[in-house]
Formats: C-alpha cells, sequence, structure tokens
C-alpha cells in the first residue's frame, strides 16, 4: 500500500479531457515531480487531489483512507498541504497572522470561548504562536514577521506561502511551481528548502515544476504528462532522455 | 521615537500593546465618562447616538470590513432587533429578557440571510441583501398585530433590575457599556482563530478553504455575529429614537452605515467608532452651523460695515436650511474620502499617529501600496 495513489484519475471539463486516466503513486518520504508543457493538466491534478475540482473518474487514496470525495476543508485535516501557482495569500494581513490561519486544522476552541477569549483560548494562542515561529525560524522570515504581505517583495511571499503549508503540520506537501517568478539565486535557495523539508522533517512532496535544474536537484522520480496522459515516469535523467518527452517539448 | 521589543507571545495577544498604550486608553474612557458631567443634556443625548452608530459600524465592519461580505440590508437588522425589542417589553418581560430575545431572533434572521449568501459574493450578495431589507421593511408596515404598522410603537426609556434609565445622562452611560463589551468580545474573536478565518475568507477563498477553513460555516457566522450586534443596537435606537416607524429603517438608513465602515476605515475596529462619531454628528454639526453661521457674520457685518458679509451668512444659512442638503455633504465626503484617502478616517489617523511617534523622520512613503496584478481569479 503506497502513501499515495491516484489511480486512473480522470477529468473533463465539457469535451476536454483535461486529466485522462493518470495513476502514479507516491512513496512515503520522496519528492515526486509532475512536469509537463503548458496546458498538460499539471495544476489540474494538483487541484483534483486538494478537492477543488470533482473528478470524473478514478480514486485517489492517501496514507489508507480513500479521499476521492471528501470536501475540500477536510483536506488540509488530513495532512495534505498545498502553494499556490499564482501565490494566493491573505494579502492585508500580517505574514505572521497568514501563518496562523494554517493553524486552524489544530485549533481546539469553540466560538463561545473564543468570544470571551478564556484562558484555555489563550493557552492555544501561545501554542500557534510557538508552532508558527519554528516556521518563521526555518525559512528565515523573522524579519517580515509583522509586515502586511501587500508590502512584501514577490520572493518572499513565494517562502511565506511554503511557509503558510508547512504549519499546517502536513504529512504530504503539494508544491504548484514553487519557483516560478524567482530568480535563479531564489530558486536554488528553493531546492535547499525542498531537500531540508524532506530529510528534516520529513514531509513527503509532491511537486509541479517547470525549472528542470530544480527538478533535477530535488526529485526522486519524475513524471511527464501531455494531453492530460502520463508520457514517462522515473528518475529525472531518464524522464529527460525519454523521446516521447522530448518530442512533446520540442515537438516533431 | 519608541522601538517596541517583543520579548513574548503575549505581546501579540493580549489587548493593549503596551503601557503607552494602555495609558492614553485610560486617559479616553476617563474622557468618556466625563463628558457627560461637562457637556449640556443636549449634546450627552448626540453621543448617545456615536455608540449606537458605534455598535452598528462594529457589525457591519466583521461582514464588509473582515469577512468580505457587503451587505445592503443591515438596517433591516436593526429594525427587527428594535421591533422585537419593544414588542417583547410590550408583553411585560424583564428589560433584559426581552433584550435577550430580540438578539436571539436577530442572529436566527442572520443565519437565514446568511444560507442563500453562501452562494453569493460582491454585487449579487448586496442585492440579495437589498432584497431582503425591502422585504422585512414591507413586513414591518403590514403586520400590524405585532408592529402597529404606520400607527407606530412607542417605546418608553429603560428600566433595568429596577434602576430606570430616563433621562440622557443615565442612557448615555448604558450606551458606553454595551459599546465597550460588543468591542472587547469583537476584539477577543479577531485575535482567535475565528476571526483570522473572516479574515482568510475576505482574502482568498481558495486558500482559506485549503488551509482546512469550512467556508459555508463561517461566512454564515459572521452573518449572524453580525445581525446579532445590529439587533442589540437595535434595541438600544428603540429606546432612543422613542417611536418606532416602518420608514424609519429605509434602505438609506443601509446605506448610511455602509457609509459609517467606509469612511471609518474598511478592516478596523477604530475605524468602526470614527464612522460612527462622523455619521452621528454631522446632522448636529450642519443644524449648529446652519444657525451659527448667519448670526456670527451678520454680527461680523454690523461690527464692521460691509453689508456684504451679513448677505452671504443669511445666503449660507439659507442653503442649509435646504432639505437634502445633509445627503449632499453626506455624499460629498464619502466622495472626497475614497479619492483622498481610500484607508479612511482610520487611515488618516495612523499617519497622523506616525508622523508623531517617528518625528521628525516621518515618510510619506510608508504608506504608499504597490500595485499589484498578480491575483489569479481563475479558480473563483
Amino acid at each position: 500500500m503506497s502513501f499515495f495513489t491516484a489511480d486512473k484519475l480522470s477529468i473533463n471539463f465539457g469535451g476536454i479531457k483535461a486529466v485522462d486516466g493518470v495513476s502514479f503513486d507516491v512513496a512515503q518520504g520522496e519528492v515526486f515531480t509532475i512536469i509537463g508543457p503548458n496546458g498538460a493538466g499539471k495544476t489540474t491534478i494538483f487541484n483534483l487531489v486538494s478537492r477543488i475540482y470533482e473528478p470524473t473518474g478514478g480514486k485517489l487514496t492517501f496514507d489508507g483512507t480513500d479521499i476521492t470525495n471528501i470536501p475540500p476543508h477536510k483536506v488540509a485535516a488530513l495532512g495534505i498541504a498545498r502553494t499556490f501557482q499564482n501565490i494566493e495569500l491573505f494579502e492585508h494581513a500580517t505574514l505572521l497572522q497568514n501563518l496562523l490561519l494554517a493553524r486552524h486544522t489544530h485549533k481546539k476552541s469553540d466560538f463561545f470561548s473564543e468570544l470571551f477569549f478564556t484562558p484555555s483560548v489563550r493557552r492555544m494562542e501561545v501554542e500557534h504562536r510557538e508552532a508558527v515561529e519554528k516556521a518563521i525560524d526555518f525559512l528565515d522570515l523573522q524579519q517580515y514577521r509583522d509586515s502586511l504581505i501587500v508590502n512584501l517583495p514577490y520572493g518572499v511571499r513565494k517562502v511565506t506561502e511554503l511557509a503558510r503549508a508547512l504549519c499546517t503540520e502536513p504529512k504530504l506537501l503539494l508544491l504548484d511551481e514553487p519557483s516560478s517568478g524567482l530568480n535563479v539565486e531564489e530558486t536554488e535557495d528553493m531546492a535547499f528548502w525542498i531537500r531540508d523539508i524532506k530529510d528534516l522533517l520529513g514531509i513527503t512532496v509532491l511537486m509541479v515544476e517547470h525549472d528542470m535544474s530544480l527538478v533535477s536537484a530535488v526529485s526522486d522520480r519524475v513524471m511527464a504528462l501531455n494531453y492530460g496522459r502520463p508520457l514517462a515516469l522515473g528518475t529525472p535523467a531518464e524522464v529527460q532522455a525519454h523521446p516521447e518527452v522530448i518530442r512533446a517539448y520540442l515537438g516533431g | 521615537m519608541r522601538f517596541l521589543f517583543k520579548t513574548s507571545y503575549e505581546q501579540d495577544i493580549r489587548l493593549f500593546r503596551d503601557r503607552v498604550d494602555l495609558f492614553w486608553y485610560v486617559l479616553l474612557a476617563l474622557a468618556v465618562v466625563a463628558v457627560p458631567f461637562a457637556l449640556d443634556e443636549y449634546y450627552v443625548g448626540e453621543t448617545a447616538w456615536v455608540f449606537i452608530y458605534a455598535i452598528c459600524g462594529v457589525s457591519l465592519m466583521v461582514l464588509v470590513g473582515y469577512t468580505g461580505l457587503v451587505s445592503l440590508g443591515h438596517a433591516a437588522f436593526l429594525g427587527i432587533g428594535a421591533y422585537a425589542h419593544a414588542y417583547f417589553l410590550g408583553l411585560g418581560l424583564p428589560w433584559v429578557v426581552a433584550l435577550g430575545l430580540a438578539v436571539a431572533i436577530t442572529t436566527a434572521s442572520g443565519v437565514v440571510v446568511g444560507l442563500p449568501a453562501l452562494r453569493m459574493t460582491g454585487i449579487y450578495l448586496a442585492i440579495a441583501t437589498l432584497a431582503f431589507a425591502v422585504i422585512i421593511q414591507e413586513v414591518f408596515s403590514r403586520w400590524e398585530s405585532v408592529t402597529h404598522g404606520f400607527a407606530g410603537m412607542k417605546v418608553d426609556m429603560p428600566t433595568i433590575f429596577g434602576v430606570a434609565f430616563d433621562d440622557d445622562r443615565s442612557f448615555y452611560f448604558l450606551c458606553l457599556f454595551f459599546l465597550v463589551v460588543v468591542l472587547w468580545l469583537t476584539r477577543n474573536l479577531l485575535r482567535s482563530p475565528t476571526g483570522r478565518a473572516w479574515i482568510a475568507i475576505r482574502d482568498s477563498e481558495i486558500a482559506a478553504q485549503s488551509m482546512g477553513v469550512h467556508l459555508a460555516t463561517y461566512k454564515t457566522m459572521a452573518f449572524a455575529y453580525s445581525a446579532g450586534l445590529m439587533g442589540l443596537a437595535g434595541a438600544l435606537f428603540a429606546h432612543k429614537i422613542a417611536y418606532l416607524a416602518p420608514d424609519i429603517f429605509t434602505i438609506l438608513l443601509s446605506i448610511q452605515f455602509l457609509l459609517l465602515v467606509i469612511v471609518g476605515g474598511l478592516g478596523s475596529l477604530h475605524g468602526a467608532v470614527f464612522g460612527a462619531i462622523f455619521v452621528a454628528l454631522l446632522p448636529p454639526l450642519i443644524a449648529i452651523l446652519r444657525d451659527s453661521i448667519p448670526a456670527s457674520l451678520a454680527d461680523l457685518a454690523t461690527a464692521t460695515g460691509i453689508d456684504v458679509i451679513g448677505t452671504v451668512g443669511a445666503a449660507i444659512g439659507a442653503f442649509l436650511s435646504k432639505p437634502g442638503v445633509e445627503a449632499g455633504v453626506f455624499g460629498l465626503i464619502l466622495v472626497l474620502m475614497i479619492l483622498l484617502e481610500p484607508l479612511g478616517m482610520y487611515g488618516r489617523w495612523l499617519k497622523i499617529k506616525l508622523f508623531f511617534s517617528t518625528f521628525p523622520m516621518y515618510k510619506a512613503a510608508t504608506f504608499k501600496r504597490q500595485k499589484t496584478y498578480m491575483r489569479s481569479e481563475r479558480l473563483r
């Protein structure tokens, strides 16, 4: 039994088969990357896994549970966190508040105890802050702690999204193009962090990425996708050398 | 210049940032308590309006400023609270029980409106709440066995546990008490997971959902809480206005509440209070100016011997007495505010505060925001 399995996953938008019978499995503790040309269905797979889209067919299993039909807000509680390709932070809140929101699934207070801010709520708040500070330390975000997100540069926002995902204490981390919009140096930092997340925190990573240097640097296995169908699966070197993959990217 | 060194998590959690902060709030509290003894009875009565409007402001701030849901129908909730409170008082129930029932009924109606609101955002939600307000206003005028329709409903000043709050001074303190409680409760919610979930929904529904926030639950909660506060404000409103009629709770009142939170500054509780000061005190201010400008300019004309000044004064007085001037001034200020100070009065307040706390190193650019165009609308 694998850690995470997608079995014959499909979704149609009208007549377009955006994802067409894709099967793959992710082992615990590995970095699994999905690559493919634009419109290949990579982000769609992410949106299926985080349950924003309803699959037309197939099955998703995570850690022994069938997650094909659970509602989207329950995904985080199971231990799946994600980042977004176009950054979906809470822009008019501080970085700290953004990360604290990620502790939502760990909250134990109800509306009325929060209304009166009982000592137990206060205690929980302190605990959440301790957890959040670990992520801030891990990703070197100390100096931005109290800044509003709208005032932060793009690169920092990207890291903030990663930090927010980590604050949910996930078992599986979905990274949607972690290097998009980053410069070479920031991409290198991102590679280090992804490796640290895997090695030090023991979190399994499922990633969509275009930057092949980042893919080769961190991935254990790579799946290439085109027109919603898998082309090849293997180590980064194997997939890059695969004739079908070369044809998909270069044409011919 | 003052630097704040953080040494414990408590510093971010507690109500007052530091002792300096606390000092100013204590000073403010003393001033507010001193007002009824220093001012004329008339002005004390007008200040009580500020407190009632501020409760309305907090209510709408939670919904519009923090959860990002627009409502054009909040006057209806105010009306439901007012009528329910008056009705139960009329049945002979004790004041506290009547108030509790009024708040409960308004909260329930907030849930009812909140449920369809889950599927709508922005302008569509505004229209839906507007429709709700129109229906409710119709109910107020038709359900005569409860509301007495256009014949109206007289509401006496409250007597709570045998204590009569029958003059402007005592009622002032009653309103102040409820405002402080409302501010405290709302601040508590905003510094705990519920408030953060509301802010998250406002800024990105999709990310909030991915972090485990159940959108439907929290949107309904925001609506219910907001409506409940409006019900409380409604009960005080009923006493203050003394006579309830359906044409009080019109769309214009709803718009005035919206104006209140926008002028005050969206996304801050300070803004709700600032906005309330503005909305509640502008009409009496216009009334005072209407009388004092012609009079003082006429005095000036006789003193200097220039007749034109007297004529100008009379013209200003005549202009200010025209019907609709109030609405016009409100509108003008709203337009100017949105153009010149989108952060509202609270934004201006922050700038003034920063100017003094960083003097002489204030930079106007501190509040400049870069425009960003990278949020995706694909998943909406």
